[in-house]
């Protein structure tokens, strides 16, 4: 096993610059997704790891090798595609075995080390079957089993939660936490969907146009993002757009919102702040509040969207509408058309350079 | 499952009817009745034509295993079969591989194209103009002497040579045609999986584009197999007198020496031999499939 160094990697596609200078650092043992839009590159980033694409310029280097001109079969990684890619004309079993037995391996061994990956997946009995026979999340197990039976440095999953359906989905992702526990295999992991990689990973790193805008832990990408897009793209958020006063920005309509966490910038720049539906807290004007260390904005309660256990409440506030999430406590409920009264602590206000 | 699927099937057939009445028409028509004239006439002594005498026999039947020739030839027509299936092979699989999951776009329509040609053309055509190409002072002779600084003489016609480069070039496009659809419809992630697992471009070759494309090659062979060796006009034009095969000899039967009844058994023991061929063959190519 080992750690994987992406360093200043750019790819063109004729004029479209599917990767530009991009730079990460894989932990060895680590969970990390790769998070972005279609066409962010988050693919193309993966297919360079991987060694099925060679990079314009970069290095790439699988446990302090550089591997950047190294073919895909010499590589020694595992890789899980989205569609599984099993081979039809072979059982579950040969599947596995296939990466066993074109390196020669013993037959004996080979049964063997099938066996333990079946188990691991918990398919040992399924081996027989071919693909065709076996559902969605059976066929994901498959590959996978194939994918880490030859002991690969890392394993590289291209959106392999995909094509299942939301509840093969749940299942899935804490089945592959567990079985990436157990080996510890240095594992990447793309995908487009947020709570996936807010879920599963112990890094996230957020692509977009063939850059990375951000990466680090979930919680510092949640708490701290960078950029407006890394904000937005990464749960929910309300922005705010204005002038950096040097405490947080002041708003067109000359409010101030006080921000302390995120960038530091000098007064006068433009600016934005952020801040996550669930931070703000909502309440009739009638209660009153004059906390000075807290933002407040008054606003009115366009729609409200029951989901069980939480409420959110869209606020239309100077032509901007707020998102606000609502845990279900029993509280009385506001209407739709109500005057309401928005609070938030400044530790909730990520500042952000525009 | 299965009720339902039979049931479903026999309440889908009288709808079908309209639909199906006329293929089966034509092919009443224009195969089955001929060639149930002909099954009559190859138990007949003579045609039933001018008022000439005849009587029913097996002795059309009977002469192919009295005469060594016929069996001779038959070997020899099987022979060519299975060169030239070997050759549109040789040829024409890594042809459609190359279309199927290297080329792209406007590339891969054009080198299409040119292969799908010599459909277009005349068979005669086609055959006359290898022979030009092939005989001595042709063209292949004059180019490579031109070009080579010593003197060789080449002069392919009238040989075995010719006729199976006449037959290939015939029908490679077959084998193009159904290996590529075969090979296009094996997804390139299958590739990619297997090279990511360490296998090299030739393992995963062997291991898993050749059997997924094996329906391919199958219906290409056989496409190519059975007309092959019935074939004629190939081996009499470019093979002249070495030419002589069992489709010459059915074809002489009919045109020259006027023995359709001896003609037309000749054909049926080689329809048994290649359907007999194809039965055998079935289980081994359905396995390796």
């Amino acid at each position: 096993m080992a750690g994987v160094q992406v360093a200043n990697v750019s790819r063109s596609f004729g004029a479209h610059k599917a990767l530009d200078d991009v730079s990460i650092d894989f932990a060895d043992g680590g969970f990390y997704a790769l998070l972005g839009p279609s066409g962010s590159g988050k693919t193309t980033l993966l297919r360079q790891i991987a060694g099925f694409d060679f990079p314009d310029a970069g290095r790439i280097a699988i446990g302090g090798e550089s591997v950047e001109r190294v073919p895909v079969e010499k590589r020694r990684i595992g890789m899980v595609f989205q569609n599984y890619a099993l081979f039809p004309n072979m059982s579950a079993a040969d599947n596995v075995a296939f990466g066993l037995s074109v390196r020669g391996e013993p037959k004996a061994t080979i049964a063997a080390e099938v066996q333990r990956a079946l188990d691991l997946v918990q398919l040992g009995k399924l081996g027989t079957r071919r693909p065709h026979q076996l559902s969605g999340g059976q066929r994901q197990r498959v590959a996978l089993a194939r994918a880490i039976v030859t002991k690969p440095r890392v394993l590289l999953l291209d959106e392999p939660l995909g094509a299942l359906d939301k509840a093969l989905r749940v299942d899935m992702q804490i089945e592959l936490k567990r079985i990436q526990r157990e080996i510890g295999i240095t594992t990447i992991f793309v995908t487009h969907d947020q709570e996936e990689a807010l879920t599963m990973s112990d890094r996230i790193g957020i692509l977009r146009d063939g850059r990375l805008v951000q990466e680090g832990p979930p919680e510092e990408i949640y708490d701290r993002p960078q950029s407006e897009f890394a904000a937005t793209f990464l749960g929910d958020a309300n922005i705010f757009r204005g002038d950096a006063t040097g405490a947080g920005i002041r708003l067109p309509d000359g409010t101030a919102i006080a921000a302390g966490a995120g960038a530091k910038l000098a007064a006068g720049a433009k600016a934005s702040c952020a801040v996550r539906p669930e931070r703000i807290q909502i309440s009739t004007i009638a209660k009153g509040h004059d906390q000075v260390d807290t933002n407040m904005l008054k606003g009115q309660v366009s729609k409200r969207i029951f989901a069980g256990n939480n409420s959110t409440y869209f606020v239309d506030r100077d032509g901007q509408t707020l998102k606000v999430i609502v845990q279900n406590t029993g509280a009385e409920r506001l209407a739709e058309g109500q005057e309401v009264v928005l609070l938030w602590s400044p530790e909730s206000t990520v500042l952000i350079a525009a | 499952m299965a009720d339902q699927l039979a049931t479903g099937s026999r309440r889908g057939l009288k709808p079908a009817l309209p639909l199906l009445l006329p293929a089966y028409l034509w092919l009443t028509v224009a195969i089955f009745l001929p060639l149930s004239a002909m099954v009559f006439f190859s138990f007949m002594t003579d045609l039933p034509l001018a008022e000439k005498e005849w009587a029913f026999t097996l002795g059309n039947y009977t002469a192919f295993f009295s005469q060594g020739l016929y069996l001779t030839l038959l070997l020899a027509s099987l022979r060519l079969g299975l060169e030239v299936t070997l050759w549109c092979v040789v040829i024409g699989y890594p042809a459609a591989y190359v279309l199927a999951k290297v080329l792209k776009g406007r590339s891969r329509e054009a080198i299409f194209l040119l292969i799908i040609l010599p459909f277009w053309s005349n068979g005669l055509v086609r055959i006359f103009s290898w022979a030009m190409v092939l005989r001595e002072g042709g063209i292949l002779d004059t180019t490579l002497n031109a070009v080579l600084p010593f003197k060789i003489n080449i002069d392919l016609m009238y040989s075995y040579p010719a006729v199976i480069i006449g037959l290939v070039h015939s029908y490679v496009p077959y084998m193009v045609l159904t290996c590529y659809l075969t090979l296009q419809a094996i997804d390139d992630s299958l590739i990619e999986a297997g090279r990511s697992l360490g296998a090299s471009r030739f393992q995963v070759l062997k291991r898993v584009i050749i059997p997924l494309s094996m329906p391919g090659l199958i219906a290409g062979a056989a496409l190519i197999f059975v007309p092959v060796v019935g074939s004629f006009m190939e081996p009499r034009i470019l093979g002249g007198r070495t030419g002589t095969f069992y489709g010459t000899i059915i074809e002489d039967q009919f045109v020259a020496v006027f023995n359709w009844p001896l003609g037309a058994a000749l054909s049926f023991i080689l329809l048994a031999v290649v359907l007999i061929i194809l039965a055998l063959a079935a289980p081994v190519l359905r396995r390796a499939g």
